[in-house]
């Protein structure tokens, strides 16, 4: 009798965990709007709404990213230098036209991303150092190309970082497609199964004879990808290029998104809907920390909190 | 350890059959494991001897004691860094924790020498410590643990400094000024500090018990728990070192520098594994030495110095160049270890 009534509340509490880390993002995310509508004056106009969103953009896009890095089994640390390098390289390339230099930045995170993937895929590389690697070299060589902060003075740019239809801007419209996208090929494809079937088990995916390396180096390209395609919305929404300062700490944020949202850090598995809730809640837990004159230490200060909670909540579960 | 790893490697290639010459597999492993610990030395010899060979003023007694002194911070780091990578982890907090013991330094430095060398030691211990239980006893990854931990550091740093506003300085009167500023034979007492702990730290991982336990842990950690080693009495006490050391470093650092610069510390977690990785030490644990750590830090610092006196090089090239370097080094371990097990 006891040891039925145990195993019951052992179950409960798997189950409470479950449904915690499945839709506990979405939950912190109703809970931090409704105490800013109660709390925050202002914060229910459409400006505000297009200002968050505004904001979340580029977060969450090197966040997809990191999120097909994480369900491998691995992780993409070099995200923000990436960044760093797309605005440079968007700035020096900006006289041949947008289109070519939006092109050329988008080229360079694949080429990053193709070096992350290529030492972690052929030469079996730890994930943490090639891209540790590839961070501290990808940001160097985003200063070298563009020492200083430059202004960016392109219509072209000018109206994707202010323009917007029926009333959402280019710059959501972006992130939400490439959200869609990622979505859909983790779900529906075959290349979103084998990358799921190698972050659980790398050595049963490559006996299953999986294409390892052709995945595990596409996950990275994407990765680099998404990051340069960040760097360009940053950098329209600035208007200026700042490789010195532009994406420090982004993977910090970005691995935050994806733990929040419910993607184990030890792979295997991805909730692209997930990401975008955490990336969101992060968002709105700054905004909501500034806008009651909480200084930015606190801000970092709760981040910190909110990773490590969201991490040891992840883990309950990876255990059963 | 390179006996421990190797001797079972060879005897097993001894008993398979059709095996190629014992004699040969044994003389290349020892190439092996030569490359693996004395490729950072060979490599700094050379960058010394192009150096001394290519500019004057590389070999002057101001540069070098410039070099000696800017390499003493970093070799503190990564003498921490050490431990925890021998034990198979990661420590990404050490960059900003090293600013705010240099911070917590200099405002402690107005009540006295004393205060300002235990605030910042008890402080950055306590965050190694948390770091410690929350990977050891709650098992969460050492990277995401140690990430927020640098998030904590900072904003702990900015509050402690109105956001970053306020520096504060250290009297250069005070004893702990002179610290940081006193010579001794000619060289910083920082440099002799360095050395000393260097010292300490090579005698307690090579001959200490604790030591023989960081290696077992990051050799095989089950294997270490059923050994009856206390695996996360280990681990908690390799991050608790790793926050002292940071928080130390940060302190002469303030002293040598007579002030809590808020903005030092950025991507230092990344040149002190750097260091660590390119002197021989392996990320995935259970291998590695003190003084490769300490090849590694001088020669990332003579690499620095070199760009430096190429003078119209900017100093973007040198993060290039480490990262191209770091990248080397991890490709040439990687190859080495496959070697090895393979043998």
């Amino acid at each position: 009798m006891t040891e039925l009534t145990l195993r019951r509340s052992e179950l409960d509490r798997a189950r409470v965990l479950r449904l915690l880390q499945d839709y506990g993002v979405y939950a912190g995310v109703a809970v931090l709007i409704l105490v800013n509508v109660v709390l925050t004056p202002n914060f229910v106009s459409g400006e505000n709404f297009r200002t968050q969103a505004v904001q979340v953009a580029p977060v969450m896009i090197v966040a997809l990213g990191m999120a097909l890095a994480i369900g491998s089994q691995g992780i993409d640390l070099s995200v923000g230098s990436v960044m760093a390098l797309s605005t440079s390289l968007l700035s020096l390339y900006l006289g041949y036209g947008p289109w070519i230099a939006v092109l050329v930045a988008v080229i360079g995170g694949m080429v990053i991303g193709l070096a992350n993937g290529s030492l972690i895929a052929f030469i079996g590389v730890q994930p943490i150092v090639a891209t540790l690697a590839l961070m501290v070299a990808g940001r160097g060589l985003a200063l070298v190309l563009l020492p200083q902060l430059k202004d960016v003075r392109d219509p072209g740019m000018a109206t994707l970082g202010s323009g917007s239809v029926l009333g959402i801007p280019y710059l959501v419209l972006i992130a939400v497609a490439l959200a869609i996208a990622v979505a859909f090929v983790v779900r529906r494809t075959t290349f979103g199964r084998q990358l799921l079937a190698i972050g659980d088990s790398r050595p049963a995916a490559q006996l299953a004879g999986l294409p390892v390396r052709r995945v595990l180096i596409i996950v990275y390209v994407v990765s680099g990808a998404l990051a340069a395609v960040a760097g360009v919305i940053a950098t329209a929404r600035l208007t200026a290029s700042d490789p010195t300062s532009l994406g420090t700490l982004m993977e910090l944020s970005a691995i935050t998104a994806v733990v929040v949202g419910g993607t184990p850090l030890s792979g295997g598995r991805v909730r692209i809907g997930g990401t975008v809730a955490g990336a969101v809640l992060i968002q709105l837990l700054t905004a909501t920390l500034i806008k009651h004159d909480l200084p930015p230490s606190w801000t970092q200060i709760a981040q910190a909190v909110v990773i490590v909670a969201a991490v040891y909540a992840a883990r309950e579960r990876g255990k059963r | 350890m390179t006996t421990d790893t190797t001797e079972p490697a060879a005897r097993e290639k001894d008993a398979s059959p059709g095996a190629e010459q014992p004699q040969g597999a044994t003389r290349s492993e020892r190439l092996t494991s030569l490359a693996q610990q004395h490729g950072a030395l060979v490599a700094l010899l050379v960058m010394v001897l192009v150096a001394s060979l290519s500019f004057d003023s590389f070999l002057t007694g101001d540069n070098l004691e410039n070099m000696a002194v800017s390499s003493a911070f970093l070799a503190v780091v990564a003498l921490g860094m050490t431990f925890v990578i021998i034990t198979g982890g990661i420590d990404l907090s050490v960059g900003y924790v090293f600013a705010l013991g240099g911070v917590l330094a200099a405002w402690g430095s107005q009540y006295g020498t004393l205060v300002a060398l235990i605030l910042p030691l008890a402080v950055c211990g306590l965050i190694g410590l948390v770091n410690g239980l929350l990977i050891a006893r709650a098992r969460l990854a050492p990277f995401i643990v140690t990430l927020a931990a640098m998030l904590l550091a900072r904003g702990v740093l900015l509050s402690v400094t109105d956001e970053g506003s306020t520096t504060y300085l250290v009297d250069k009167d005070a004893f702990f000024a002179r610290l940081g500023q006193e010579k001794l034979l000619g060289i910083g007492l920082p440099v002799w500090i360095t050395v000393a702990l260097f010292g300490l730290g090579a005698l307690v991982l090579r001959r200490s018990r604790f030591g023989q336990y960081v290696y077992a842990v990051g050799g095989n950690e089950d294997a270490a728990a059923l050994m009856g080693a206390p695996v996360a009495r280990t681990k908690i006490a390799v991050y608790t070192l790793s926050g002292l050391c940071a928080g130390l470093a940060g302190a002469l650092n303030a002293a040598w520098l007579m002030s809590g610069v808020t903005i030092l510390g950025t991507g230092m977690e990344l040149e002190a594994i750097s260091a660590v990785v390119i002197g021989g030490t392996l990320l995935t644990g259970g291998f590695g030495f003190i003084s490769g750590s300490l090849v590694g830090v001088l020669l990332l610092k003579v690499i620095q110095n070199v760009i430096n006196q190429i003078g119209s090089l900017d100093s973007a090239y040198q993060q290039v160049v480490s990262g191209a370097f770091l990248a080397l080094v991890v490709i040439a371990q990687t190859w080495l270890g496959r070697r090895r097990r393979m043998l």
